[in-house]
């Protein structure tokens, strides 16, 4: 199982996504100007701010070369994890529905967050329990998820809610509490807060590891 | 002979308007053999600068220690570099950039992170941290508020945007910092021991190659007429300089980034003869200096320099301090592929001169010569003054606004000191910055009283891992610019000790007012004795450093600041120490050879008390003995929480373990304390609060003073003196209450 991991100018995030899904799987870096995906079974977009998130967030990454790539490949059933900036660029290219707007209490903010799990039964919660409840931080600027009001009805009745915050963590105003959502085949998910930096005790917590074990899961066919 | 393309030459009234002396200007005349022309005059103004040639501080800067077993690299490069061990440097230094911040607190403090960041890369090493040190006006006046805001933003959105963590830092309000606020910036990086790169020009015929942004007339004259003067105006504190908003750079923290990892990777390819960061006075003195250390010349032809405006003179692309931009010298066969990683990471590159064997810096105008100055004579042979100390016999300060009666209850004081803006927890600023980015960070601010960042994976075994500080308390260097500076520097390996790490190296900033006056000369003379004795004691000697003088305005100046830096390390990352206290029914003690003195301290400012003159005598070898109990117990494991008693004295420090830990505590002093407020709130150099199981602290007491204090446990903080007699008792919600006074300036 090989993960390909996203890299633009302005990427910050990347060798900590690299490294988290070292942790379960191989993993290489792939550069945004390349339209070769190297063979690689996963993608992940990682967090940062690529291209310096001018224009708007994500707005310039999603016409890179490699997220025509991407784009074909979440097209044809690939798994592609979206994380902050990641998830930023998924709802830009329209491979996730709405938009992530600016936070609610209009500043960059890192908060240690109580993530709850609300679909299990994803290829990238598979390794956790509908209703569990993870530690992962969070750190943006632009996170508040929005979407049209029937386009939510429409997510929470086909499971594609797979995070929400957890009471009284919702800094951003997310609506609903949105943290993570799916596209309606189940094969790309953004989340906003980071999973790579909760895969070891030493630097706080291993629950974001669940999500790339899920992934690998997935991949191998396994159910738990 | 040299083209004059302005229509006249300089005079001497041009050089003290670009700040000069008279005399400084006929000793240029005299390296010359002739009055300068505009270029040379723009040049020698900036480097002949105290800000570029420290030619009131450095005779006392090499009194300084900078040698030791750990030292890889000293001061003189563009940052210093400790070893860590297992083939690994960690290069650190922190730098100021107050005059701008004065101006633009949002532009200034965020080229302040860029600058120290390009030190870091510039010697070969990955930043890995920030930390930031600020002073400001008292919160309760606007203008303090929107120089912090914009400050915090500035910062926030520098480091975060370049993927390096801020975990750390520390901020005081002080009225003599309204008109000249105080941002200082250290950064911290890694790299292997044997690929650090110095800036030393070499080779004749080499290519000098500018990468990077593009050169505009950005922070033309900031070393000078900015940082090296007093500020000018800011009677009522809201103009304060605006006219000198043009000499302030503006950051572009994508462009950082994509230099960082440009630079990184030329240097990672073996590309490169040496590098340099531009920074203060441009390629005027970023070339000049490569030179110098090389003992080489150079020939740069302005012509070739990538401009973002048509139409500018050879001076202003010398001297612009546009941001974003490196210095390297090519070997000829190596362009090529150097500007091929330049255009890998849409960086521009351009090869805008050589290397000569002359030790002349000579510039050109596309072929025609336009500047030619010995290479020595800008750099060198500045002229260095003496200072002329001389101890005040009049209080320098007005003492601090009072804002709590001697008379409150130990209860009322405790709430006014943890909900006062110097002590209350400063989460609403860093939770504006990423602290984690890099997965390094295994103690976040408030979880230890120093970062700490593993230095590999210790998933399954031991990993040795850095630990880093910074601190510097004005109102005390005010009060004994010796006895301060130390107990600044003790500070800084006391926060190291609790989490279990020994000092590696040390590096510092010294914010000073006009050293042309004799108080600030003393001021400045003793602390720096205290600096160097301080760091001669703990084997932490300076590898790097910075000085910041002028900072003063109509007002008066600044509070002496000398901000320490700190970097040590710890054998296992899995052991760091931590803030809080952790299990009902730990042990609390009190460990080493504090001596609580309510002078200068936060008690004494609420009370509105005229700052003493001295403070208490104490020993720092036994502050040190204390350190390193301390430090070897949290390496063996034997305490639950570590806690360096500082600001606020016991009683804050108890509270801060509380609230940190989210437990109570039960605390019984004994009626042994001569001074009731003192013993809860004195403060002093050597003082350890330490919880843990009673074998624990039993072992660590036989090697150190330790009086066993209470229990952890509840959801009360009690300190009582006697049994049955509590001198205070509340709640930890109130306690939390009090400590987030700080949110409602980011509301």
């Amino acid at each position: 199982m090989k993960f390909g991991v996203l890299r633009f100018p302005g990427s910050c995030d990347e060798l900590d996504a690299l490294a988290a899904a070292r942790r379960v799987g191989d993993a290489e870096l792939l550069w945004h100007g390349e339209r070769d995906l190297r063979g690689a079974d996963a993608i992940v977009v990682p967090g940062g701010f690529s291209y310096g998130d001018y224009l708007r967030a994500g707005a310039i990454a999603r016409f890179s070369p490699v997220m025509e790539s991407v784009i074909e490949f979440a097209g044809e059933g690939g798994l592609v994890l979206g994380i902050c900036n990641g998830f930023q660029v998924l709802c830009e290219a329209h491979l996730l529905p709405g938009a992530l707007l600016g936070n609610a209490n209009r500043r960059f903010t890192f908060r240690q967050l109580a993530l709850e799990v609300v679909n299990a039964d994803t290829a990238f919660t598979r390794a956790c329990a509908t209703g569990e409840v993870l530690s992962v931080p969070a750190k943006h600027s632009w996170g508040r998820y929005y979407a049209e009001p029937q386009t939510l009805e429409a997510m929470e009745e086909g499971g594609q809610v797979l995070m929400r915050y957890a009471p009284a963590q919702n800094f951003n105003g997310s609506l609903r509490d949105i943290a993570g959502v799916c596209n309606e085949a189940g094969n790309v998910f953004g989340l906003m807060p980071h999973p790579e930096h909760a895969v070891d005790e030493l630097t706080g917590s291993t629950d974001g590891l669940k999500i790339f074990q899920s992934m690998r899961l997935a991949m191998e066919g396994a159910r738990v | 002979m040299v083209m004059e393309t302005a229509s006249r030459l300089p005079t001497v009234e041009d050089a003290l308007a670009l700040g000069l002396t008279r005399e400084e200007y006929e000793l240029v005349c005299e390296k010359q053999g002739r009055e300068p022309n505009q270029l040379e005059l723009a040049m020698y103004s900036l480097l002949w600068s105290e800000h570029c040639a420290y030619k009131h501080s450095k005779r006392l800067l090499r009194t300084l220690p900078s040698e030791g077993p750990h030292v890889v690299m000293g001061p003189g490069e563009n940052a210093g570099a400790v070893d860590v061990g297992g083939g690994l440097a960690c290069a650190f230094k922190v730098e100021s950039h107050n005059h701008p911040s004065a101006v633009e607190p949002f532009q200034g403090a965020a080229t302040g992170v860029g600058g120290i960041l390009r030190d870091i890369f510039a010697i070969g090493a990955r930043p890995i941290a920030v930390l930031d040190s600020l002073r400001f006006g008292e919160p309760s006046g606007a203008h303090a508020r929107y120089l912090l805001d914009g400050a915090v933003s500035g910062i926030s959105h520098y480091g975060n945007s370049i993927g390096v963590p801020t975990v750390g830092g520390e901020l005081y309000f002080e009225q003599p910092y309204e008109h000249n606020c105080l941002i200082n910036a250290m950064a911290l990086g890694l790299a292997q021991r044997d690929r650090l790169i110095s800036s030393a020009a070499a080779g004749t015929g080499n290519l000098l190659v500018l990468f990077g942004a593009s050169t505009g007339r950005d922070g033309i004259g900031g070393a000078s007429v900015l940082a090296s003067a007093e500020l000018q105006g800011g009677g009522d504190g809201d103009d304060s300089g605006q006219d000198m908003r043009p000499t302030v750079q503006v950051g572009d923290p994508f462009a950082e980034k994509k230099l960082l990892e440009c630079s990184l990777e030329l240097l990672e390819r073996g590309l490169l003869v040496s590098l340099q960061d531009l920074g203060a006075a441009g390629l005027t003195s970023s070339a000049s200096e490569m030179a110098s250390k090389g003992g080489v010349g150079m020939e740069i032809d302005v012509a070739e320099v990538p401009l973002r405006e048509p139409g500018m003179e050879p001076f202003e692309v010398m001297v612009s301090e546009s941001q974003e931009r490196m210095l390297c010298v090519v070997e000829p066969s190596r362009l090529d592929a150097v500007l091929g990683v330049c255009e890998k990471w849409e960086v521009q590159g351009a090869a805008i001169g050589r290397v000569t064997d002359t030790r002349r810096m000579r510039v050109l105008d596309s072929g025609e010569l336009v500047g030619d100055m010995a290479v020595s004579a800008l750099v060198d042979e500045c002229p260095l003054y003496d200072l002329d100390p001389q101890k005040p016999s009049q209080p320098l300060y007005e003492p601090p606004v009072a804002s709590l009666s001697l008379d409150a209850t130990p209860l009322e004081m405790l709430l006014a000191l943890l909900s006062s803006p110097n002590i209350a927890s400063r989460r609403p600023l860093f939770e504006q910055y990423d602290a984690i980015v890099q997965s390094r960070t295994v103690r976040r601010p408030e979880q230890a009283d120093a970062a700490v960042l593993a230095l590999g994976s210790a998933s399954d075994g031991p990993a040795p891992a850095l630990a880093v500080s910074i601190d510097g308390n004005g109102r005390r260097v005010a009060a004994d610019p010796y006895s301060g500076t130390v107990a600044a520097v003790l500070e800084c390996a006391s926060n190291l000790a609790c989490v279990g790490a020994e000092p590696l190296g040390t590096t510092n900033n010294l914010n000073f007012g006009n050293p042309e006056k004799a108080h600030i000369a003393w001021q400045l003379t003793e602390s720096v004795r205290g600096l160097g004795d301080a760091c001669r004691a703990l084997d932490a000697p300076i590898v790097g450093g910075n000085v910041s003088l002028y900072n003063e305005g109509a007002t008066g100046p600044i509070y002496p600041t000398p901000v320490i830096g700190m970097v040590g390390i710890l054998p296992d990352a899995r052991r760091a120490g931590r803030l809080g206290f952790h299990r009902a029914g730990q042990e609390i003690a009190l460990v080493g050879p504090l001596r609580p003195s309510l002078a200068a301290g936060e008690l004494a400012k609420l009370c509105g008390q005229q700052l003493p003159d001295g403070l208490p005598e104490f020993d720092i070898g036994a502050v040190r003995a204390a350190q390193i109990a301390v430090r070897e117990a949290v390496r063996a494991g034997l305490l639950a929480s570590a806690h360096d008693i500082a600001e606020g004295g016991l009683a804050v420090a108890l509270a801060e373990c509380c609230l940190a830990g989210d437990i109570g505590a039960a605390v019984l002093l004994g009626d042994d304390s001569p001074d009731l407020t003192a013993a809860l709130f004195g403060e002093g150099p050597g003082g350890f609060l330490v919880s843990g199981e009673r074998d624990g602290l039993r072992r660590l007491g036989e090697g150190v003073p330790l009086q066993s204090i209470g229990t952890v446990g509840g959801d009360q903080l009690s300190i009582g003196i006697a049994p049955e007699s509590a001198a205070l008792s509340v709640g930890l919600a109130e306690l939390a209450a009090a400590h987030s006074s700080l949110a409602e300036l980011f509301a």
